[in-house]
């Protein structure tokens, strides 16, 4: 935008307000921040590409996960009671738990943006790690929930076997196994390509925890700990629809 | 005198992007947007000719009734590469990534696109695509047609299903990056005064492109990996026998190939616009409404899919609803046509290769825009649904359309790129075997289709062979016009008169810069205080149809 060259002085515009106190801006520091792009005229211009692209890159993670969801209104419709019942099946406190340690990590993604743009280092690498692990835990008991899917035969393949029935209210209802198969299809195909993103969010955030402990953001220069925190808050949405979708549209019992 | 004269050096030349590092690992590992177009160039060069290659087998096995060239598992798996390798490692990214990488950044009075190591990553996918495809290819191929149509793709064929799919899904991400980068570009890149009612058209139908890229692509991506995971693990997405629904299949491939036709002659329809102003000396007709006509077209784009599904099941409503919405992606198509006519109007029209490839494009975009207004009647579509009518009305558009679009930018611009004139005489001749070499391939198709000869066979009643031979004779002058064009452009990188920053008095940032561009493209950043396409005050060059040659 050619407002944002106009006004060349504001990549040294302090963003955080603690920062101001610990260093002086001139424009000769300017021209040598390491961290700015040589194509860039100045930081500001840097970090509003690097945010607008990110952003872009969450829309094209909605269409991919859309395609998915998509899928699941039109056979949720087409199979109504088979669904509900693939979906009293599923482990409601494993799923519940993990909602909670998906929240508080994206909780702490929060804590560490705060603690970069106030420039405190150890503090940034510590709520890095703490979502790291947070990721994992998160990945070890949905691990734990396909190891049950896999004893109870609830994986889609020669083996799969589903006797259980709709239990509407008390009234016990069979339904089709093809069709509570393919409930179970879509829930591994989305709960897998959602750990798929976690699996990459954490290798992600551990990467950055480690460049943050050896100094390499300052309170003028930390967009790749927002644009990640994007990331992962969007991978938690996707977690947000996909568990009352998953687990919770027949508990009315 | 004698004693003090000094014989003049050969003066060094300018450093620019080209002689800027002469190493393997410089061309490797630039982050350059020039240098990457010129990569991206070469790569789908090489994938249209083998593209090509298996276009020429279909038509010398379709030269004769019988099945004499190959059987039909062979013939399945030719055509399927044919239009794999020609939708996705060709028309999809030819304009963006070649000529668009290279003129975004200097069109926009960039340094260069916001995000060169993506773009360079882009390029790196799209090789990876192509040589997986490759390796895919030699092992079998595939044979489900380009539109990996399920239950055949997830549980009859027993080809190499999942690999062409990866291939895919990486090229699609690669596109999907370039989009990215594009449209960060525009948005963040512009140099001061550049505003968006200033922005050459080029821009603005790269733009719309751009979205189209980063919204339809991922939908395909995962409808591909849920194609390979439910081969490999047996669920039951799309698969009847387990609850699944064949037609979702269709409604998601199409959710991105229907707009991905967009994807191809958006970019195309830009050079036009480019080529028009300056070969006519004029503003181009209605701005504005050419500028809004390419975004109006990406959106409305998203809206007809289904009418590649008028019999596969769909309801009669949803037909309907489709039908109407297809005819009105006609509206913003006109609009171009339209203004590019009233541009010629009163014009001072320059008849140069470029803008012969612009003649051409209208032409042939008019034909093949009609006859798709007439398959998205329902219909007449119900009686030539799969038959030649409708190959050679996407042909109409992507090859009369998007490829000569490619090819009329590629002479307009590469002086641009190269520094040096491609030699007028022979481009013109190349332009002429591409015209009607390309009309005697595809106008008898049009019939063949409407009399009711099938797409995807091997052999055919003998009643159809005139018709198919004349098809045939086409394609050999039409494979003739894009040699000729491959032959002369190398040769003139070497004895090419040289260009000139400006050969053509054209208008735009991109020729504001030298030929070749340095590698940061401007000295010091533009300041734009005109509008765009001004060319009541840029004087028309003398020489415009020979230049000299030195």
């Amino acid at each position: 935008m050619h407002d944002s060259r106009a006004t060349t002085s504001a990549g040294s515009t302090p963003v955080g307000s603690t920062h101001g106190s610990t260093q002086v801006m001139t424009a000769d520091h300017e021209a040598h921040n390491p961290a700015l792009l040589h194509h860039f005229a100045d930081a500001q211009q840097q970090k509003n590409a690097a945010s607008l692209g990110m952003w872009l890159f969450l829309v094209t993670e909605i269409m991919f996960f859309g395609g998915m969801f998509c899928a699941y209104l039109i056979y949720r419709l087409a199979h109504f009671n088979a669904f509900a019942a693939g979906s009293q099946q599923l482990n409601i406190w494993m799923g519940g738990v993990n909602t909670a340690v998906l929240i508080v990590s994206s909780v702490t993604v929060v804590l560490a943006v705060k603690a970069a743009e106030a420039g405190k280092r150890k503090l940034l690498t510590g709520y890095l790690v703490v979502t790291v692990l947070l990721g994992m835990t998160f990945l070890v008991i949905k691990g734990f929930e396909y190891a049950e899917k896999f004893e109870k035969h609830h994986v889609p393949g020669p083996t799969f076997n589903f006797t259980e029935k709709f239990d509407d209210n008390g009234k016990q209802i069979p339904v089709n196994p093809k069709e509570a198969e393919l409930f179970f299809s879509l829930y591994f195909a989305m709960t897998g390509m959602h750990a798929l993103h976690m699996i990459i969010g954490c290798g992600l955030f551990s990467t950055l925890a480690v460049l943050a402990w050896k100094g390499h953001y300052t309170t003028n220069y930390f967009t790749p700990i927002e644009n990640a925190g994007l990331y992962w808050h969007l991978v938690d949405i996707i977690w947000i629809y996909l568990f009352p979708l998953l687990y919770l549209i027949s508990r009315h019992t | 005198m004698a004693t003090t004269t000094v014989i003049p050096a050969t003066p060094a030349p300018k450093l620019n992007y080209l002689n800027n590092g002469h190493t393997l690992k410089s061309w490797l590992l630039t982050t350059d947007h020039k240098r990457i177009a010129l990569l991206y160039l070469v790569s789908v060069t090489a994938m249209f000719m083998l593209g090509g290659f298996f276009a020429m087998l279909i038509r010398l096995e379709l030269l004769t009734p019988q099945g004499d060239l190959m059987q039909a598992d062979t013939y399945n798996k030719v055509f399927t590469m044919h239009g794999m390798i020609m939708v996705f490692f060709f028309l999809v990214p030819v304009v963006p990534a070649v000529l668009g990488n290279f003129l975004v950044p200097l069109m926009v009075g960039a340094k260069d696109l916001a995000f060169p190591r993506i773009n360079l990553l882009s390029w790196y996918l799209y090789v990876a695509g192509g040589l997986l495809f490759l390796h895919c290819m030699l092992n079998g191929g595939v044979d489900t047609g380009w539109t990996f149509y399920t239950p055949y793709s997830t549980v009859g064929s027993n080809t190499n299903v999942i690999e062409a799919g990866l291939a895919i899904f990486l090229a699609g991400f690669s596109s999907i990056f370039t989009g990215l980068n594009f449209i960060v570009t525009v948005h963040r890149m512009r140099a001061p005064g550049l505003t968006w009612g200033r922005l050459p058209l080029f821009i603005w139908s790269n733009y719309a492109t751009a979205l189209v890229m980063i919204l339809g692509t991922p939908v395909l991506a995962i409808t591909i990996v849920l194609v390979a995971v439910e081969r490999s693990f047996h669920l039951g997405i799309f698969d009847p026998n387990l609850g699944g629904d064949p037609l979702l299949f269709q409604h998601l491939f199409w959710f991105y190939s229907h707009p991905a036709v967009y994807i191809m002659i958006l970019p195309s329809m830009g050079v036009i616009s480019e080529v028009i102003a300056c070969f006519t000396r004029k503003r181009v007709f209605g701005y504005k409404f050419v500028a809004l006509s390419s975004v109006a077209i990406a959106v409305f784009g998203f809206l007809v899919w289904a009418h590649h599904m008028f019999v596969a099941g769909i309801s009669l409503y949803a037909a309907l609803v489709f039908s109407f919405l297809s005819f009105s992606v006609g509206v913003p198509s006109a609009v171009k046509v339209f203004n590019w006519t009233a541009t010629l109007y009163k014009g001072s029209i320059t008849y140069a290769t470029p803008m012969l490839y612009a003649f051409g494009f209208i032409g042939l975009f008019t034909i093949g825009g009609l006859t798709g207004l007439m398959l998205a009647t329902i219909g007449i579509n119900v009686h030539v649904t799969d038959t030649y009518f409708v190959i050679a009305h996407f042909h109409y558009i992507m090859v009369g359309g998007a490829l000569m679009g490619y090819l009329g930018g590629l002479h307009f611009w590469w002086p641009k790129i190269t520094g040096r004139m491609y030699p007028e005489a022979w481009a013109k001749l190349s332009a002429m075997f591409v015209f009607f070499g390309f009309n005697l391939t595809f106008f008898p198709q049009f019939i063949l289709g409407y009399l009711g000869m099938p797409r995807r066979y091997w052999q055919y009643p003998p009643e159809f062979q005139v018709l198919n031979v004349l098809s045939t004779a086409g394609a050999s002058v039409l494979a003739v016009g894009y040699l000729l064009p491959m032959i002369y452009l190398l040769w003139s990188l070497r004895y090419g008169p040289i260009a000139g920053d400006n050969p053509w008095g054209a208008a735009g940032l991109e020729w504001k810069t030298t030929s070749p561009p340095p590698t940061f493209n401007f000295d010091e950043t533009p300041v734009v205080t005109w509008e765009a396409y001004n060319y009541d005050e840029i004087p028309e060059p003398k020489e415009l149809e020979a230049p000299v040659a030195r």
